[in-house]
């Protein structure tokens, strides 16, 4: 089961529409709650950092037995260092961005805690890809 | 269809009156749970989905959505009748009824002792402040409306440990009351305790409590029945009997508690009061997608004017604010500013203080396997490219995405949509004699005939 979301970016009141989409989509799949919660909060912050840094973004959401996928593609200004991103705290948001009670550099961290499996890779200058892959049951390995 | 969880039988005080209901779409489509359809020209009101919030009742335009009701004369079974009345019953009179006069007429109606139900609001502020201590899950929602509970319970569920589990005032009241009349020498069989109900929801959760075992309350008198019982014996000349049996414990905090903000101007921390269901609908989808734990509280109340707008409230509910507002002052101007501490200790708030587990019981799940989720979950978006997605009804479900869930669930069929009829009809798939007969299910047999007494028509009045 495939899902396909486009983001734009700046709109800051549609985000969220998309984590609200995938919450009932879950609810409809049975999905125990607690799994739930964490993916709607890592997808959240997903699309807020699109909304919030990006020109425009694809959520893409792939749902089988095992997992759930989320891949968020973004044209934009990309991410020079990763690792720094994924600080918490730190942040590279506008002041109007931080002003609208966005940008408070928890959004990377964020989506690590509320995820099971977390891939970044980005082109400074062209745009990000986020993996998260969250297990429906915990992982038997 | 549900899991045998969801099987359990949930009490609900809303039903359709079947010979009032006319068959159409106000209540199906004002529901907020989609816990209504249409079926043979009547309404029906899933058990599972409802979570008595009333919004069917005041959508009704015949009246034939009814709030059940315990029979007064079931009071007189007991010698010592309590009635415990929620502030907004006053409220509802003009300023010019003084109290002592509604409380004579409850008195006359049969009760013998006449307790506010928001006498103990003191120590439900004490639970909740050893509530908030012991947990730490922010934000914590009151418990206070119980038609928010059931829609946490059914809509929210990740949001269930989030409930703050202190007994409301009116399960508070009627343990302190029922404690304090047995120590008094009165045998427990012969008290009878009443709620005079402002609302369905309160009195669904007196019959079926969520997270408590056994309610303290006897039985519910709706607030309309008293209302205009109270007003017919007002406008008669009466002499003053003896006063009943009331106490003094009514504070300003009381008075206001049911009104939107009644509970947040005691929370310390960063508090939000919200009424109405469709605005607590719209929150309560927010903060379940972002963590707002910097939110210490929350008071979602699913009336409009909390429950001065109980759908049982005849009084207008502006004026019914303004009043309790009055009243309060009037109060606060007499009383010290400590809380009641309700010392004599007839109930223990370590013991009697909380409600037990509430669990989630979601709605809307496709099949309890995945595998066989995924699939009615594909089969319903390709349904949906089908369903002209405008949502008219005319199917029997509030909109085109309730029909696709019904249909993958077993509980319709595409054929329902009248518009894939007419397009059958086109492709010589279904015959018009058959598209008839799937309306006149839906819609029962007299719906196409002419009517002139529906509203609008030649005869409405008659």
């Amino acid at each position: 089961m495939q899902f396909r979301h486009k983001i734009a970016g700046g709109n800051f009141a549609k985000a969220g529409n998309v984590a609200s989409d995938v919450k009932k989509i879950l609810r409809q799949l049975n999905i125990d709650h607690s799994v739930s919660k964490r993916v709607v909060i890592a997808l959240y912050e997903g699309e807020v950092n699109v909304v919030a840094h990006a020109y425009s973004g694809v959520i893409e959401v792939e749902i089988d037995e095992i997992k759930i996928k989320i891949t968020i593609t973004d044209k934009g200004p990309g991410i020079s260092d990763i690792e720094k991103a994924m600080e918490e705290g730190y942040s590279t948001a506008t002041p109007q961005v931080r002003e609208m009670g966005f940008g408070a550099g928890m959004g990377l961290s964020n989506m690590k805690k509320n995820s099971d499996e977390m891939k970044i890779s980005s082109v400074p200058g062209e745009g990000t890809i986020v993996e998260l892959i969250t297990y429906i049951k915990p992982y038997a390995g | 269809m549900q899991d045998k969880d969801q099987n359990r039988d949930f009490h609900h005080a809303l039903t359709v009156h079947d010979d009032l209901c006319i068959g159409c779409t106000h209540c199906m489509t004002a529901c907020p749970t989609q816990a209504i359809r249409v079926r043979k020209g009547k309404a029906i009101i899933s058990a599972n989905k409802c979570v008595d919030c009333g919004e069917c009742y005041k959508a009704c335009p015949v009246g034939a959505i009814v709030v059940e009701q315990d029979d007064l004369e079931m009071i007189f079974k007991f010698p010592v009748r309590v009635i415990l009345i929620p502030s907004v019953l006053i409220g509802q009179f003009p300023r010019k009824i003084m109290t002592s006069s509604i409380y004579n007429a409850l008195k006359e109606i049969g009760f013998t002792h006449i307790y506010e139900v928001e006498n103990t609001v003191d120590m439900v502020l004490e639970a909740s402040r050893q509530y908030m201590h012991q947990h730490k899950e922010r934000p914590m929602i009151s418990s206070y409306c119980p038609a928010i509970i059931r829609l946490i319970q059914v809509k929210y569920p990740s949001l269930v440990g989030n409930i703050m589990r202190v007994n409301p005032p009116i399960d508070m009241s009627a343990m302190y009351y029922r404690e304090k009349l047995k120590a008094s020498g009165i045998a427990e069989e012969k008290i009878g305790l009443f709620y005079a109900t402002p609302c369905a929801a309160k009195i669904a959760s007196v019959k079926s409590p969520v997270g408590e075992i056994e309610s303290a309350v006897t039985g519910v008198i709706n607030i309309n029945f008293l209302y205009n019982r109270i007003l017919k014996f007002l406008q008669r000349k009466y002499t003053e009997s003896e006063p009943p049996h009331t106490d003094e414990l009514l504070s300003s905090r009381g008075i206001l508690w049911s009104l939107t903000r009644g509970e947040v101007i005691h929370s310390n921390g960063r508090a939000l009061a919200i009424d109405g269901i469709k605005n607590v609908n719209e929150f309560l989808e927010n903060i379940e997608n972002q963590k707002l734990d910097e939110i210490d509280f929350l008071e979602l109340r699913a009336c409009d004017e909390s429950c001065a707008g109980g759908i049982l409230i005849s009084g207008n509910r502006f004026l019914t604010v303004e009043r309790l507002k009055n009243r309060a002052e009037e109060y606060k101007a007499r009383e010290d500013d400590k809380e009641r501490k309700l010392s004599e200790g007839y109930i223990d708030i370590s013991k009697h203080g909380f409600l037990g587990d509430i669990r989630p019981r979601p709605m809307g799940k496709l099949d309890e396997d995945i595998s066989n989720a995924l699939k009615k979950m594909e089969r319903q978006r390709r349904i949906m490219c089908f369903l002209p997605g405008f949502d008219c009804a005319g199917c029997g479900a509030p909109d085109c995405q309730t029909l696709s869930e019904d249909i993958v669930l077993g509980k319709a069929q595409i054929t329902h949509c009248i518009f894939m009829q007419q397009q059958m009809i086109k492709q010589n798939l279904l015959s018009q004699s058959q598209a008839i007969r799937i309306t006149e299910n839906i819609w029962g047999e007299e719906r196409l005939e002419k009517n002139c007494n529906k509203s609008g028509a030649e005869d409405e009045n008659n």
